[in-house]
């Protein structure tokens, strides 16, 4: 057991601290999203992912052969985590990079690698994940939207949704149903599919945030070459439960220094804040609430290092990745309701605010962890996995 | 970076795991349990063959001279056979308490025959004000020409009827200091507490002008005091660990084996989420108190904070994860016959010892909001 980075791990923090600190566009910091557009920002964030790129900065555990970096999971998670707390803008193309790209590369065929992998990492395509149904959310098995063979092509038909960043997308990673005579997990694929093909139709979705960073997806006698099959037809569940498992096992490397971030602020905050004629930094209820969120955020951090040693040793992330993700989203909805409690009637205060603390962004943060614990598969069926998958426990449906 | 046992760690781990529930299964533990000092000579004995007695001191004083994560795991695996006695007292204790604030000579005199297995040993830290904060200290401690005194009543000393040395904190009117007493000198009367854990025995010290032999004063005494208590704490969070990894392996059996409605209750969601709740909690305690212990032997700058996420984290699980597999057990779980109690009972106890949750919090607010600067901003 050894906790510091080797020689070479910090080299290239230190490295990657030098260049984001060099790079970070000076404008971001005070780049208000109330003055521009979804689209106008998309475009300047993606810019900054082509930058990132070209620096050689992008896909850091991905092989040197597709534009990667060749570098080791662990210096994927450093880059992740710098990238936090240098306060970076986040980078477009995520569900590409966290997700469809170490799909491809270990379920896809050589030319899909090199048709896609590149463009993933330079933002000049970007992806979304076509999963969930209306009828099909944590039953995703039961998902119906239907896929049939037609001579070289397959014929799309059906609706997705919760769909993060449909809107914006060039290409989704969709499962459908291929054979729909037998039983649920067996007839599913998984297919690439090109979001300007024809028959395709993106909706926003408007969450209780007030953003549209969801939307719904239509397709209608899509035509989709069959070369665009990742893995085998009627194997999908294998290729989509991969994508879950790097789901649930990289989405937390980069939050918890986010949440460390809002907790650091939070400490500020405490003692210029006052209650009951002292500042809250005083009293004994804030304390006790403040110093556990700095224990779980801690125990996050630890978790994710252990996960990360194990991955790396075994080379997949497993179904552990889920108690990860229980517990980093229950910690974040506790953590916000912490922050509502030491801002007293600020925290109400939304975005435009004039009297809002932090620009209204703890209103915000409040309602967007309601969603923590229901996305990307939500705690019940985080805790039936952890049960049957890890425990041993029958399978209870 | 990796976080995980090293090849040589690993092979500790499993020597343990061998080692304490073949020694100590659970029909010894209650056999203990129902002794005046759950002590067991011959248990011991072996503990310090194996080297279990001194495995963090330096070589030259009968030690293996290993680190703290070392301590982790072989504490990991005595709290999953939950083994009776007085090893926290003695090596964690007592032991980091002379390691730090002993000179050579006291050393061999005190400490090498602990790594030996010959002495028992623990420190008498509580008063009535139950408080585990060394600045609490009050019992008095006078120097008279033949050397010190001691006077006053420290409760709740873990061990103190079979220990062969006392290390008191006192207060001297130059500050804090620490005193071994031999419990066996007039003015010293042990009286047992009856408390809810049996496998671990706590006293009443009475001290009456008891004679005492001054190990360390002012600053000295306190770091070393402070430093005994980090050892201990982070010792304890991974013995805690052990205890909930087993908590939990006998309630995922008996979920699977005990049938209900025609179906193993295993096969319930609701019982389903409490195991995988019970798993959460218990990882989580094993990252916290492994960095706690990995933190302390690295002397980083958040050693005490580590150690503070490590006890107020554990200290909640592993009482929540006794609720739980009592609960999973139904009636089978209330009853003396099942083990669980034992387990719940060590979990109250553990939770106590060197500070609950709310300590360790209030501990982590003086360390973390306390430093940290007031931002210039104004609201």
């Amino acid at each position: 057991m050894d906790l510091n980075l080797s020689p070479k791990e910090q080299e290239f923090r230190d490295e990657l601290r030098a260049w984001l600190a060099e790079n970070i566009p000076k404008d971001w910091k005070t780049r208000s999203s109330a003055d521009e557009s979804m689209q106008e920002r998309f475009e300047y964030l993606r810019a900054w992912q082509r930058k990132v790129y070209d620096a050689g900065w992008a896909g850091i555990s991905w092989p040197k052969e597709y534009g990667g970096r060749g570098a080791t999971l662990l210096e994927q998670v450093i880059f992740t985590e710098e990238m936090a707390r240098a306060g970076a803008p986040p980078l477009p193309g995520v569900l590409g990079l966290a997700l469809v790209g170490p799909t491809l590369i270990a379920f896809g065929n050589e030319a899909q690698k090199n048709r896609y992998l590149t463009k993933i990492l330079s933002g000049e395509e970007i992806w979304c994940q076509g999963f969930s149904e209306p009828n099909a959310g944590s039953d995703l098995a039961s998902l119906r939207t239907e896929a049939k063979p037609d001579g070289d092509h397959f014929i799309v038909n059906g609706q997705k949704v919760w769909t993060s960043y449909g809107w914006a997308s060039d290409w989704c990673e969709l499962v459908v149903r291929t054979d729909p005579s037998s039983a649920k997990h067996k007839g599913l694929t998984v297919l690439l599919v090109d979001m300007h093909s024809p028959g395709v139709e993106v909706r926003p979705l408007r969450q209780m945030t007030g953003e549209t960073e969801f939307n719904e997806l239509f397709f209608k006698d899509v035509r989709v070459p069959a070369a665009n099959v990742v893995g085998q037809v009627n194997d999908g569940w294998n290729v989509a439960l991969g994508t879950l498992m790097y789901e649930r096992a990289t989405l937390g490397a980069g939050l918890q220094i986010t949440f460390k971030r809002q907790f650091d602020r939070l400490v500020e905050l405490s003692h210029v804040i006052e209650r009951n004629g002292r500042p809250a930094a005083k009293d004994p209820v804030i304390r006790q609430k403040l110093a556990q969120c700095y224990s779980e955020i801690e125990i996050m951090r630890l978790n994710q290092m252990r996960a990360i040693s194990r991955v790396s040793q075994s080379g997949v992330p497993g179904p552990e990745g889920s108690i990860q993700k229980i517990f980093w989203s229950e910690l974040n909805q506790r953590m916000q309701q912490v922050a509502m409690e030491l801002l007293g009637p600020y925290g109400q205060l939304a975005k435009g605010s004039r009297q809002a603390l932090d620009d209204g962004q703890w209103a915000y943060s409040f309602l967007r962890a309601r969603g923590n614990t229901i996305e990307a598969g939500t705690s019940e069926i985080q805790r039936n996995i952890v049960g049957h998958f890890v425990l041993g426990l029958p399978k209870s449906y | 970076m990796q976080f995980g046992l090293t090849e040589t760690q690993q092979m500790l781990k499993n020597s343990a795991r061998e080692f304490f529930p073949a020694e100590c299964p659970p029909a010894e533990t209650r056999r203990l349990m129902e002794t005046a000092t759950a002590y067991d000579e011959r248990l011991w004995q072996k503990m310090a063959e194996q080297g279990w007695t001194g495995i963090i001191f330096a070589e030259e004083f009968g030690g293996l001279g290993l680190g703290l994560v070392e301590m982790a795991v072989a504490l990991e695996e005595m709290g999953r056979a939950l083994v009776p006695g007085p090893y926290l007292s003695t090596v964690l204790l007592a032991g980091s308490a002379l390691d730090a604030a002993a000179d050579s000579a006291q050393k061999l005199k005190y400490l090498a025959p602990i790594c030996r297995g010959h002495f028992r040993a623990t420190v008498a830290l509580l008063e009535e004000s139950a408080s585990w904060d060394p600045a609490a200290v009050a019992l008095n401690a006078t120097a008279s020409p033949a050397g010190f005194k001691l006077s006053g009543r420290k409760l709740f000393v873990p061990d103190a009827a079979i220990a062969d040395f006392i290390i008191v904190a006192a207060r001297l009117t130059s500050g804090l200091g620490l005193l071994i007493v031999d419990p066996k000198s007039t003015g010293v009367t042990i009286t047992p507490m009856q408390a809810i854990d049996a496998t671990r025995k706590l006293y009443e010290v009475v001290l009456d002008q008891a004679p005492a032999t001054m190990l360390a004063t002012g600053d000295r005494a306190r770091s070393a005091l402070e430093r005994a208590l980090d050892v201990a704490t982070a010792g304890l969070a991974a013995e805690m660990t052990g205890g909930m990894q087993r908590v939990l392996e006998i309630t995922v059996e008996y979920a699977k084996t005990r049938k209900q409605f025609g179906k193993p209750i295993g096969q319930f969601q609701a019982v389903q989420h409490h195991c995988a709740d019970m798993l959460l909690f218990t990882e989580s305690s094993r990252s916290a108190a492994y960095y706690a212990a990995w933190a302390l032997s690295q002397g980083t700058p958040d050693g005490a904070a580590a150690v503070s996420v490590a006890k107020s984290y554990a200290s909640d699980a592993y009482r929540e994860v006794g609720n739980r597999g009592i609960q999973v057990h139904g009636g089978m779980g209330f009853t003396w016959e099942n083990d669980l109690h034992l387990y719940y009972r060590r979990a109250k106890a553990s939770e106590i010892a060197f500070g609950d949750a709310a300590y360790h919090h209030e501990r982590i607010a003086r360390l973390v909001i306390d430093r940290a600067r007031a931002a210039a901003t104004t609201m």
